[in-house]
């Protein structure tokens, strides 16, 4: 009938390596994948080079400046990461995802790893590109920031971190929420709003809100609210924390 | 063999699958067969781990289904409803489904066209019929050339020309010595396809038999279904003193019980009788 491809009862067992292999197929395969981060990665860039342009003096930090489109881009990475795992339920694919591989927690270390490989590569890209034209936009003789100064790489290579990570934390709150539409709504009720209430309150807390601390801590070269290392600390913290209750939630509940 | 043993879930207070047990043989179709909601695909769920049991356990070749070293390999499975994201062409889906399973790429192009994909299948599958959709499922269980097939209402969407084949691949498949397992609520079907029943009402085990043994039972395999039926529903509610249970209606054509008021539980008659001509227009609405 048909042809014995395989072996029958093949020895052995699925492994990381397959489960990552699976999930790097479905989002590569998805066109949204890649028009989320080329509108994202060119809009960070549009965003650093508007306010190059816009720049009359040396005094800000210009590096901050040059990287003004991250923040805005997070809620991209952030999206993308719920519905990685929203998706799968909104359409049924999660059947069959879990029946290729029932082992949840592997599965979903494999889903975190992937896609938040690909976003730290999106967000370096997008933190090196934004960097160096919002440099280059600068007019009236500002000299463009290089990365040979203090704090510069430091802020920039933090910047594309802080993309990933709210990534993953929005890959989280999917495998909590499961739902497309309320896991988007509390991303941003999270990393938005409540930054931009906290900041209006109560501005010592504003300093530890995820947004907060890509924007004013690690992607500056100056002055950060938080050392740019304890900000990157607290966000893998939430990312972790999303995560584990996530894949707790996965293994216990059925599918 | 596949071992079913006092397997029970519920969905808050509601008891979907009640302490069910039985066994699947290889080298014969096995068809499960129940009304809509009788918990065929509860049980079909928990069979490959997607539910957790409240008790019971299902063992495949003597494990459970977590513990396959590679599941596409040992089980086919194709469930009730599509399981694969719009967004991403035929091809795409089974080679992620191959790549978790240590399966070549070779063998996704066997199954699409074994299944007559191959011409759309870099098309997006949510631009699918559902007929369409339904092959791309049946590609997905054949994928792994599984010992295994859990087919779960298969011919929903066909058109006859790919009923029959669904029914023929099903036979071949247990004729090569595989265990095939089918739900479907429909009778006629299960009368063409399978060799053993194993009939479920309201989460419970109605019988367990062979075909043949169970159309002997009354003048047709659907009298006899709805028999069990009517038996089973009567025994789950309060027993009638007037109307001992499981009572043959020996007299009258075949079709006439549906009218009498009461033998029959609404759900059942209403399943079997009208809800299956609304299913394409349900879908692909």
């Amino acid at each position: 009938m048909t042809a014995i491809a395989t072996p029958r009862n093949p020895a052995g067992h699925y492994r990381f390596s397959q489960a990552a292999r699976m999930e790097w197929i479905k989002l590569r395969s998805l066109r949204s994948t890649w028009w989320t981060l080329a509108v994202t990665a060119a809009a960070a860039t549009g965003i650093g080079i508007a306010v190059g342009l816009n720049t009359r003096n040396a005094s800000g930090d210009l590096t901050n400046n040059a990287l003004a489109g991250i923040a805005p881009g997070l809620l991209a990475a952030g999206v993308l990461g719920v519905l990685a795992v929203t998706s799968e339920y909104t359409f049924g694919m999660i059947r069959a995802t879990l029946a290729t591989i029932p082992d949840r927690r592997l599965l979903l270390t494999a889903k975190a790893t992937v896609f938040g490989a690909l976003a730290l590569a999106t967000g370096e890209a997008t933190a090196f590109v934004a960097f160096f034209a919002g440099g280059a936009s600068l007019r009236h003789g500002i000299p463009a920031p290089s990365l040979d100064q203090p704090g510069v790489l430091q802020a920039v290579v933090l910047s594309g971190t802080g993309f990933a990570l709210i990534g993953l934390m929005g890959l989280g709150l999917g495998a909590i929420i499961r739902h497309t539409p309320a896991a988007i709504a509390v991303l941003v009720g999270g990393v938005y709003v409540v930054a931009q209430f906290i900041g209006g309150v109560w501005r010592t807390l504003m300093a530890y809100v995820p947004i907060s601390i890509v924007a004013n801590s690690m992607a500056t070269s100056r002055n950060p609210m938080l050392s740019p290392w304890i900000g990157l600390g607290l966000l893998c913290l939430y990312a972790a924390v999303l995560l584990v209750i996530g894949g707790w939630l996965l293994i216990r509940r059925d599918a | 063999m596949i071992e079913v043993r006092g397997l029970t879930k519920h969905y808050g207070p509601v008891l979907a699958v009640d302490s069910l047990s039985f066994d699947i043989r290889p080298g014969v179709v096995t068809g499960f067969l129940g009304a809509n909601g009788s918990g065929k695909s509860t049980t079909m769920r928990m069979m490959v781990g997607l539910d957790r049991p409240d008790a019971g356990m299902v063992r495949i070749g003597g494990r459970p289904y977590g513990e396959l070293g590679w599941p596409l390999r040992k089980v086919g499975t194709l469930l009730e409803a599509k399981a694969f994201h719009p967004g991403r062409s035929a091809r795409a889906h089974l080679m992620a489904l191959a790549a978790g399973s240590g399966i070549p790429a070779s063998r996704v192009e066997d199954v699409l066209g074994l299944v007559g994909l191959d011409g759309v299948a870099r098309r997006r599958a949510g631009t699918f019929s559902l007929g369409m959709a339904q092959r791309l499922g049946i590609a997905a269980a054949l994928l792994g050339d599984p010992e295994v097939l859990l087919f779960d209402e298969p011919v929903n969407g066909l058109d006859p020309e790919g009923i029959r084949w669904i029914r023929t691949l099903m036979r071949s498949f247990a004729a090569e010595g595989r265990i095939v397992f089918v739900s479907s609520h429909l009778i006629s079907e299960m009368a063409l396809t399978a060799d053993r029943l194993i009939v479920i009402g309201a989460g419970r085990l109605l019988a367990d038999t062979a075909v043949a043994e169970l159309s002997a039972r009354s003048v047709s395999l659907e009298d006899a279904f709805l028999e069990l039926t009517a038996a089973g529903a009567e025994h789950g509610s309060a027993v009638r003193a007037d109307r001992p249970g499981g009572e043959p209606p020996s007299s009258g054509p075949p079709g006439s019980g549906p009218s009498g008021r009461g033998l029959y539980p609404p759900a059942a008659n209403g399943a079997t009788a009208t809800r299956h001509p609304s299913y394409p227009t349900e879908w692909t609405s």
